[in-house]
């Protein structure tokens, strides 16, 4: 019934609006119009329903229908752009693209030639060993923020703060003006190649990380410090063996997230990676490629093989960090709890399929599943 | 002051070192005739010890919080500390294993005797007297992170203490803590999914398997029902002569049920806490010096 009236109150708001613009007045374009409606069919809805229900459903009904309106709002740019990314990036991406660089491809080409395999290992190796350097110094860095009474806490609390809100381009541009400038003519692990990109990366990594890390810490009890203090433990014996195995699966996650969020970063590495059309393994020698790079080198291209080649790319980094997000997902769930959860189906009367009244029942009547452990 | 503890094969001889402990025998005494029992190396000494608290005073930042408390809690027995919410029972409890510390400004002063040595004096690290003194909390807090078996263990692994036959020590605990029967096809099950009573009879398995001397209660049954309660209460009957107990508990029949002495704390209001009475517990509840313990112990107030 609601329903209906839900129908029936859209319909006569868009008849209104209709009659208003199109009929009696020169309209107001196509955004005004559906703006004047939905406002229209919220006030009609409401008036149906307080004539039909009441009050107190009205304003519910009203409520219902703002919260669903405020999601998809939400929801649509969002399912748009996944849309868009894979309708320009499919016809662009083959089997090749995961096997093949751009070795040999002219930009005249179609897309479907060449691939961004240099792009893909630029983009592990780059976040790999980013992780590898912020990983260690995140958790530390966690741990001395929650673990110890150190007056320092503060001001480092706010310097973790501070660097996790700095532009990444800064980053890059930290590690170009003080590693590749003065050093590079000297040494080639210091001029452009992935590591100096690791590097760069780390800076934007740390402090997410830590930051990340800090929050699962400060979810494990107080009691349990307690306890392993109290079996005669030391505090960093206590932080080891008990607090992180606790916060394990938190710790994995923030890993993951971190990992997902600089997979996306272009800035910082635009002087430091720099770039390259061919594949380059070896992290500390010479420029290297990655996805968001090689990305930004095609879609800037005025040649329609060459965005969709770019297109291509976005979709894979999309694809990549949407299954570290999953794994994320995963790897985050309490699985102790997850074993834990099982249903048990509760009877229900045939006549109303309501839920059986307590009273007069002493027993609950509950149907227990067959076999005990599935 | 000599060091506490060092090493299995001079055991016996460091136990000289207070005078209260001159009667502790060398060998341990195993607490329940197993086949092999378990042997544990840097551990605290073996046997119950008697503490001793000397005019003892906390404070939480500027607020006095206990005052002046003098109690004797004799070797093997178990002593009640009994008395309303908020006055510094648990407070006191914490003072005993350096736990007070913890809390960012406590201070505390006068003197924890333990076996004759002062658990504050210079030569002691907390971590040396809080493997000694073993601590039940009030909310059960087992390790979620571990199975049964390695909750148990704990202890061993936080504290570097070695263990001959870590199996029949897991065994010898969670019996003790009568817990054995209900988890011993299980031992590898993580220790957070068992009920609120048995967590607690987890964490008393867990705080003995240390072989502790002491072993302090902070209200260790508040959380639990009445079966689960009784169970704890039979744990801590099992285990009196082998180990100092100090309970805390609002339970006036649990304190009547399971201690030899009673500590009677009272504190006015905003005034720090004391005690008003302490002795055995037969004459505390039956016939108390002073009138409000009397009124206490009866549930007239309080």
């Amino acid at each position: 019934m609601d329903w209906i009236t839900a129908g029936a109150a859209a319909a006569s708001s868009v008849a209104l609006c209709w009659l208003i613009f199109s009929v009696f007045t020169n309209g107001i374009g196509w955004f005004g119009f559906w703006l004047v409606a939905y406002f229209v069919f919220l006030g009609t809805y409401f008036v149906a329903t307080l004539d039909r229900l009441g009050r107190l459903a009205a304003v519910d009904r009203l409520m219902t229908v703002a919260a669903w309106s405020a999601m998809i709002i939400v929801l649509v740019p969002l399912v748009w752009l996944v849309i868009y990314v894979l309708v320009k990036g499919l016809p662009a991406l083959s089997l090749g693209f995961f096997t093949h660089t751009q070795k040999g491809i002219t930009p005249i080409q179609p897309a479907t030639a060449g691939g961004g395999l240099h792009a893909i290992v630029g983009t592990l190796e780059q976040v790999g060993i980013a992780l590898l350097i912020s990983l260690p110094l995140g958790t530390m860095t966690a741990i001395f923020l929650n673990e110890t009474r150190s007056r320092m806490r503060r001001p480092v609390r706010i310097f973790v703060d501070a660097m996790s809100g700095m532009p990444s381009v800064v980053s890059g541009l930290f590690i170009y003006a003080t590693l590749i400038i003065p050093l590079a003519k000297d040494n080639s692990l210091f001029g452009y190649n992935g590591f100096m990109a690791s590097l760069a990366l780390s800076v934007t990594m740390m402090p997410t990380i830590c930051r990340a890390i800090e929050v699962v810490l400060r979810l494990v009890p107080a009691g349990l410090r307690e306890a392993g203090l109290a079996l005669g433990s030391s505090r960093a014996k206590v932080v080891w063996s008990v607090v992180l195995p606790t916060a394990s699966s938190g710790v994995a996650t923030a890993a993951i997230l971190g990992i997902a969020r600089e997979a996306g970063e272009t800035a910082p590495l635009l002087f430091t990676a720099f770039g390259y059309n061919l594949m380059n393994a070896n992290p500390f020698s010479g420029p290297q490629e990655s996805l968001p790079l090689f990305i930004y080198r095609f879609i800037r291209e005025p040649l329609a093989s060459s965005i969709a080649r770019g297109f291509a790319g976005a979709l894979v980094l999309m694809v990549l960090i949407l299954l570290l997000f999953a794994i994320a997902r995963i790897v985050g769930r309490d699985r102790t709890k997850a074993r834990k959860r099982r249903r048990l189906p509760i009877r229900r009367s045939p006549s109303t399929g309501a839920a059986p009244p307590a009273a007069g029942r002493p027993v609950p009547q509950l149907a227990l599943p067959s076999q005990e452990n599935p | 002051m000599t060091e506490i503890y060092v090493g299995p094969s001079d055991r016996g001889a460091v136990d000289g070192h207070g005078p209260a402990t001159a009667e502790v025998p060398a060998v341990p005494d195993p607490p329940r005739p197993t086949k092999e029992p378990p042997v544990l190396i840097g551990g605290p000494p073996p046997g119950a010890a008697i503490l001793d608290a000397q005019d003892a005073c906390a404070w939480f930042g500027d607020h006095l919080v206990l005052e002046g408390v003098s109690l004797v809690m004799p070797a093997g027995e178990v002593t009640a500390l009994i008395g309303p919410s908020g006055c510094g029972k648990s407070t006191f409890l914490r003072l005993l294993n350096r736990m007070h510390e913890l809390v960012p400004g406590a201070a505390m002063d006068g003197q924890i005797l333990l076996d004759g040595d002062d658990i504050y004096g210079a030569a002691m690290r907390p971590q040396q007297v809080r493997a000694r003194i073993g601590m039940v909390f009030q909310k059960p807090n087992p390790f979620p992170a571990m199975s049964i078996k390695d909750n148990v263990l704990a202890g061993l692994k936080l504290s570097r203490i070695k263990c001959s036959d870590k199996d029949a020590l897991v065994e010898q605990s969670l019996m003790r803590a009568s817990l054995w029967k209900e988890v011993k096809d299980r031992l590898d099950q993580p220790g957070g999914g068992l009920s609120g009573g048995q967590q607690q009879r987890l964490c008393i398995a867990r705080s003995l398997a240390v072989a502790p001397n002491v072993l302090l209660m902070d209200e260790p049954c508040s959380a639990l029902d009445p079966t689960s309660t009784r169970r704890v209460e039979e744990t801590i009957e099992e285990l009196r002569g082998e180990v100092t107990i100090v309970i805390v508990t609002h339970n006036m029949q649990q304190a009547h049920r399971v201690s030899d002495r009673c500590a009677f704390f009272l504190a006015e209001e905003n005034e720090p806490g004391y005690v008003v009475e302490q002795g055995f517990t037969q004459k505390m509840f039956e016939d108390p010096d002073d009138p409000r313990t009397l009124d206490y112990v009866q549930g007239r107030f309080g």
